[in-house]
């Protein structure tokens, strides 16, 4: 429903491009080494199941923890082996590529500060780089850029971000300025958020219940057929096919890019895709996280081909609020977890390998016996990129960026 | 504030308000009738509509608007053929460009159309500057039932959009809104009399067949007006009149008509009584005789219509209807219609009687919230006062219950029936609304301050366990909770 609200927003839309230069748009120091850098986060909003995007095939107890559920280097569809001990989804051919070529590296078992399994909160310490949740009206994107000015590192007129979608991401919301584009088709309601309220309306309200119940039949006749769009008069009301949420991931992140390579435009710029969340009938190696990862990486060469030139001065960070269980649940899927992936891409990224300190599958080294152990601090992780390719001071970090760090070491060699 | 006390606020936010805001819910207090009758001492007005046009300074501004369309588009049409004509020697010596005379034609239309389309439609931002103030007092209003009131009315006496869209926010303003507190005889004097619902119902050129107009023309009466008032806005459908009484019913009409804005550039679209056009000599309608000879013939059969007993039941009846169920009880119609025969008819009693009834208050939330009542709870709940016209409207259409222009005189429908199966777009407006807001509105704390908990726990859980915010909200707009009252 179209509404302007009152409140005085920072946000302001960005039309064509503005009248901002390339050299002021540049960390100084990095511009004194004659390189530009870009910085893309994506957040994956529902908790991605790290084990099911980058299975450990090499762990004597996964199979055990996933039985027929596993991904498996010689299964029906074959996960795509990345070193001798972990594969990748095989819905990811081109994060498969970008790693052989050195173009991209996985950090595995890590996580936020954040222990509890709300996704609210978890959100809000993953994007605010505090290590509690709350109300917090900026990200740590955000202030890094602002750190960088007031260090005088950055041209005042420089410290702009570019967010996508209607809503800005926390991460890089705050008093930096956030320039916004909004893609023009809306992705309609996912087949998850109708699936949850039909679970409600069948628990209050049947007659509800029996309507959308219909409306979600009429879809999938629809999706199977493949004429989702003709059936409605409305493209941006049509049934949320999986080639939709493609087209969508694809276009939001070519968007993305095509502003982030501008001479003239933004350096930093965030987005989030909806949809992680599959506690039911989760299909890693076919089916509902399968279809995802497969937009995301089709989301990931629309990035690299938009990008042109500026490809190889990128650092992508696709990063989640928390994991999932590592055991399957009752119905097929999996329950809020802790420990997971972040998928690090570009042509900046010195890349090629997973980080992880594995902390193994067996029950006793499982998180609260439940979850993949986080090993790694995603912090560590996001304060290594901050500083050796925004070139962010590392006292900054540690104290304004992601306050009370100190004792997260950033990460090093990340970049090339 | 007990439980029960804010439970019982919350439903007359819902069901004889326009939902929950932030602070409503504390302002209704511990007597939700009593708030809402004391909403009703309050003037309603739209004080920010004063710098708005009013309907016949609308309807001569589109006019206007008009006349110059057509005349550039004849200058525009002369000049293509004198261009033709000029450069048609040289074009026939060409034989592989000599156009035929259907092209030339066809450039000549083109060149008219679009120096017609150069000259911009002012009815378009009326009626949006129009939505605009009427959406953003129902989002202002503390408890919106007098709101609730004028929008009732307005789909009670509905006029479209789709024919007279200068008008259409100003006639509810000035006819609607006027008299929405006022008595029923008042508000029908003042809608039948409008120019908008003379327009709409096709009043303007209905003649009688011996009237001085209806002689010279050889043209004659229309019924529609007539038929429509006896049929919707007054006595019921099946209440006993003939087709007779609506024949003699839309003679005494005639003649009711507007100023012609071409004729008087000071007052055009403002309501005149045309002799011209009006059947002479003494009307029966409903077997009394009316011997008047001017608009009060008319008058006199509204005055009579709006005291008829089946008026007041067909009245208390659509408004229970509406407010509290899809089939009200008979307990609750019966002293509704009862005050309104009363008071003659005064409305403000009526709604009164209504909210201090038991039965008003006894049923479950059966009623689905209409399109209109559910976007504007939505956008109440989460805090916003201000609107962009274009977009509410365009959002408005794609559920199926556009601003100002329902598809028949009926207006909307109040039944669940009717408005069930687009729950489907709902969603997606819901999905939108949710994805555009998620950044300044926390889904719990709007049921926490909001509606002051006063949600079920099933929704509390779905809301508890979304995957994202935008998620969290969607399910929030759409649970039954929130959809019905």
């Amino acid at each position: 429903m179209g509404l302007v609200n009152h409140l005085p927003t920072r946000r302001e839309l960005l039309v064509g491009s503005g009248a901002l230069f390339a050299w002021s748009q540049m960390p100084r120091l990095a511009r004194a080494e004659g390189r530009d850098p870009r910085l893309l986060v994506i957040v994956l909003r529902g908790a991605l199941d790290g084990l099911g995007a980058v299975a450990p095939v090499g762990d004597p107890d996964w199979i055990a923890l996933r039985g027929d559920r596993a991904l498996v280097a010689d299964g029906k569809t074959p996960a795509l082996p990345l070193d001798a001990f972990f594969a990748l989804n095989p819905a990811m051919p081109n994060l498969h590529r970008l790693y052989k070529t050195g173009k991209a590296a996985i950090v595995h078992a890590t996580a936020t500060p954040y222990r509890e399994r709300s996704h609210f909160d978890g959100q809000d310490v993953l994007e605010s780089g505090l290590t509690k949740p709350g109300m917090t009206s900026s990200g740590w994107l955000n202030r890094a850029l602002v750190a960088l000015e007031s260090g005088g590192r950055v041209d005042p007129r420089g410290s702009r971000a570019l967010g996508i979608g209607s809503v800005t991401p926390l991460v890089v919301r705050g008093s930096a300025p956030v320039m916004t584009w909004v893609p023009q088709k809306l992705l309609p309601a996912s087949a998850d958020t109708q699936n949850r309220l039909l679970d409600l309306y069948q628990h209050t309200d049947p007659k509800l219940a029996t309507v959308l119940q219909a409306r979600m039949k009429l879809a999938s006749l629809d999706g199977a057929m493949g004429t989702g769009e003709a059936m409605s008069d409305d493209p941006t009301l049509a049934p949320p096919g999986i080639a939709r949420v493609r087209a969508y991931f694809a276009e939001a992140a070519g968007t993305a890019a095509r502003y982030l390579a501008k001479p003239d435009g933004p350096r930093v710029g965030a987005m989030g895709f909806v949809g992680w969340d599959t506690h039911i009938a989760e299909g890693a190696a076919a089916g509902q996280l399968y279809n995802l990862l497969g937009a995301l990486d089709g989301a990931f060469a629309s990035i690299e081909t938009n990008m042109g030139e500026a490809w190889g001065e990128t650092v992508v960070a696709v990063v989640t609020e928390f994991g999932r269980t590592a055991r399957i649940n009752g119905t097929q899927g999996t329950d809020h977890g802790t420990g997971t992936v972040a998928f690090l891409i570009g042509g900046a990224l010195s890349g090629g390998r997973v980080i992880a300190d594995w902390p193994g599958l067996k029950s006793e080294q499982l998180f609260e016996d439940r979850d993949l152990k986080p090993t790694t601090d995603l912090r560590a992780v996001l304060k290594g990129l901050l500083r050796d390719h925004l070139r962010v001071d590392e006292k900054v970090l540690a104290d304004a960026v992601f306050p009370g760090s100190a004792d997260v070491k950033a990460m090093g060699g990340l970049v090339g | 504030m007990s439980n029960s006390a804010k439970a019982e606020a919350v439903l007359a936010l819902h069901r004889f308000g326009m939902g929950p805001r932030p602070g409503s819910i504390a302002a209704v207090g511990t007597d939700p009738r009593g708030a809402l009758i004391a909403e009703l001492d309050r003037p309603l007005v739209l004080s920010a509509a004063t710098n708005l046009p009013t309907s016949a300074k609308a309807f001569r501004t589109v006019a206007d608007a008009n006349a110059r369309r057509t005349a550039r588009a004849k200058q525009a049409q002369q000049q293509a053929k004198k261009q033709q004509m000029a450069s048609a020697p040289a074009m026939s010596e060409d034989q592989t460009q000599a156009p035929g005379q259907g092209s030339e034609k066809d450039a000549a239309e083109m060149a008219a159309k679009q120096a017609a389309e150069a000259v911009p439609d002012p009815g378009r931002p009326m009626y949006l500057q129009e939505a605009k103030l009427r959406t953003e007092a129902a989002l202002a209003a503390e408890i919106g039932f007098a709101e609730r009131l004028v929008w009732f009315w307005s789909n009670h006496f509905c006029i479209s959009a789709n024919k007279i869209q200068s008008m259409s926010g100003a006639y509810e303003r000035e006819a609607i809104r006027a008299n929405t507190l006022g008595r029923f005889v008042d508000l029908l004097l003042a809608v039948e009399g409008h120019p908008a619902m003379l327009f709409y119902l096709d009043n303007l050129e209905s003649m009688g067949a011996n009237s001085i107009a209806g002689i010279n023309r050889n043209r004659g009466l229309n019924e529609n007006i007539a038929r429509e008032i006896m049929e919707l806005h007054t006595l019921g459908v099946r209440t006993g009149y003939t087709q007779d009484d609506v024949i003699s019913f839309a003679n005494v009409m005639t003649g009711w008509t507007l100023v012609p804005p071409g004729v008087d550039p000071q007052h055009g679209g403002e309501f005149t009584f045309n002799p011209r056009l009006h059947e002479p000599g003494g009307q029966t309608v409903l077997g009394k005789r009316y011997e008047q000879e001017d608009a009060e013939q008319g008058r006199a059969v509204l005055r009579d219509l709006a005291a008829n007993p089946a008026t007041a039941t067909h009245v208390a009846t659509k408004l229970a209807r509406h407010f509290v169920a899809d089939e009200p009880p008979p307990a609750l119609i019966e002293p509704m219609a009862k005050t309104f025969r009363d008071t003659e008819g005064d409305l403000k009693q009526v709604a009164i009687t209504m909210v201090s009834s038991d039965e008003a208050w006894r049923g479950p939330p059966s009623k689905l919230k209409r399109p209109s009542e559910w976007v504007i709870g939505m956008v109440r709940a989460t805090g916003i006062t201000v609107v962009d016209p274009v977009r509410y409207t365009g959002g408005q259409e794609l559920l199926g219950e556009a601003l100002w222009r329902p598809s028949a005189p009926k207006g909307y429908p109040d039944d669940e029936a009717s408005w069930i199966d687009g729950v489907g777009r709902r969603l997606d407006v819901a999905n939108n609304f949710a994805e555009r807001i998620t950044g300044t509105a926390d889904p719990q704390a709007i049921i926490e301050d909001v509606f002051a908990s006063e949600i079920g726990a099933d929704v509390k859980q779905a809301v508890g366990r979304a995957e994202s915010r935008q998620q969290a909200l969607a399910l929030l707009f759409m649970s039954a909770d929130f959809q019905r009252r």
